[in-house]
């Protein structure tokens, strides 16, 4: 099994591909003949107005949310229905959700230990040193004892990091991860995310974020009513937008700032 | 009061006897309801429809039967009809059909506080289960269920209570239990029967109060902070 990890991991194929993507909520057609390769090492940043799909499309990559037609694949490995083969694959994709999720009645420790002992079989010592190293990384070691409703935002979700870390994921998916925050812990948050892109992470994340999209992308994705309209690089998009959508979409952001 | 005195030197030992047998009654169905009751919840909230549709009609069928039915049935159905023999001994065979018959009937009360108890969890605790890997059954045991338990003692302590003044049901089911004692002393002392009355009214009393205040206390003590 390890042996066909790596062997997959190896090829040269996207780490996620959608190819075809449709899914609707009743008559909205959330997500529109989606076509995206994320590859290995890149960061992709998902912008667009509320209501476009870009959370849809992230929540979508783990299953979170069904889609209604074409495929999903994760490092070569079509994204299974349901089940165990599900469970695994999901192990192998991080995510970061807006409201931190850390588990309320589990300490910050036992947050990011839980997926390496439950789902990798990890020994109870080795996964807490793997947790320590992370949180140490994160910033948040010395509140390792606590309990989640004790911490600050920003540092919730810092081990909500650290938790998606701890599984070793191929790539790290981020919805919204400073929307719930309050401004003075956004950039902790950003920091942290910003050094895991420095650092090779495979990463895609949908944000209203644009500093980050402009320090840490390698490529700016953006969906309006449930269609990718445009992608750029940052660079191109922020100074050269071609649609008349992300044009509309950034002279708003400018005049609000 | 020499009345009073002397219903006691009469009855005083059957009196705890009985109570007792309420209180075993007590004791082992709510184990029994807590352990069924929580895979009922576990079925209803599964992603498998013929589970969840399982555990539906349960709750359905058996939380709008009458307790005096199930006992009734026990008894006279299983035991009479098809010879139910838990047990050689004859009584000790109605007070193990009297436990599965409170048993299922409060599984379905236990499990709807369990599911009430899974409401009070965000729907992100799942799906960040989910996220790391967790199939349905780790992630309801392990982040589910021990949140909706702390989220739940309030209407598993209701349960509890319910369950033991229903222990008095099992009179149907032919258990030597106080209120059929309380019966028979009323026959026979009926100068007594006001204060024979208040005596077991208060025997519930004594056991049920603290039990309240213990489910209030423990409900704040665990509740999950968020």
């Amino acid at each position: 099994m390890k042996s066909d990890h790596q062997a997959q991991a190896s090829s040269d194929g996207p780490i996620v591909r959608l190819a075809g993507v449709n899914k609707h909520f009743g008559a909205l057609h959330v997500l529109n003949d989606i076509n995206l390769d994320v590859v290995k090492g890149e960061v992709v940043v998902i912008l667009g107005p509320s209501g476009s799909g870009k959370s849809t499309l992230c929540r979508a990559i783990n299953r979170l949310e069904t889609i209604d037609d074409g495929t999903i694949t994760i490092d070569g490995k079509k994204l299974p229905e349901e089940g165990k083969a599900l469970a695994r694959l999901r192990a192998d994709v991080g995510m970061v959700f807006q409201s931190f999720n850390l588990f309320a009645h589990k300490t910050i420790l036992e947050n990011v230990t839980l997926g390496p002992i439950k789902v990798k079989g990890m020994k109870k010592s080795a996964a807490d040193k793997l947790a320590m190293q992370l949180l140490e990384r994160v910033g948040v070691a010395n509140q390792a004892a606590k309990l989640p409703a004790q911490l600050s935002g920003g540092q919730q979700q810092r081990v909500a990091i650290a938790r998606a870390l701890a599984m070793r994921p191929k790539v790290m998916l981020f919805d919204e991860p400073t929307s719930a925050l309050d401004p003075e812990m956004i950039n902790e948050v950003l920091d942290t995310m910003v050094s895991l892109a420095r650092e090779g992470m495979t990463m895609l994340v949908v944000t209203h974020e644009m500093g980050f999209a402009r320090k840490a992308a390698d490529r700016v994705i953006f969906m309006a009513d449930g269609q990718i309209v445009e992608q750029a690089t940052p660079e191109e998009f922020f100074t050269n937008p071609q649609s008349a959508r992300a044009k509309d979409f950034l002279g708003k952001l400018i005049t609000n700032h | 009061m020499q009345g009073y005195l002397s219903l006691w030197d009469e009855y005083g030992a059957r009196i705890m006897e009985s109570f007792w047998a309420n209180l075993q009654l007590t004791f082992w169905a709510f184990i029994a309801c807590a352990i069924l009751g929580t895979i009922l919840a576990i079925m209803r909230i599964s992603p498998i429809p013929s589970l969840r549709a399982f555990g539906t009609a349960y709750v359905n069928i058996f939380r709008n039967t009458p307790l005096t039915i199930i006992m009734t049935f026990g008894v006279l159905v299983l035991f009479g009809v098809f010879q139910l023999q838990l047990s050689d001994d004859f009584n000790f065979n109605f007070f193990q059909i009297a436990i599965i018959g409170l048993t299922i009937y409060h599984a379905a009360f236990f499990c709807e506080a369990i599911r009430s108890g899974v409401n009070t969890v965000p729907l992100g605790q799942a799906e960040a289960a989910r996220a790391i890997g967790l199939g349905f059954l780790p992630a309801a045991r392990l982040v589910i269920l021990p949140q909706a338990f702390r989220g739940a003692i309030v209407p598993m302590g209701n349960v509890l209570i319910a369950l033991i003044k229903n222990t008095t049901v099992a009179l149907a089911g032919s258990v030597a239990e106080i209120s059929g004692l309380m019966k028979t002393m009323i026959e026979y002392r009926a100068d007594q029967g006001i204060l024979i009355f208040l005596t077991i009214a208060l025997m519930f009393v004594v056991i049920v109060v603290p039990i309240g205040i213990l489910v209030t206390w423990l409900s704040k003590k665990l509740a999950v902070a968020r």
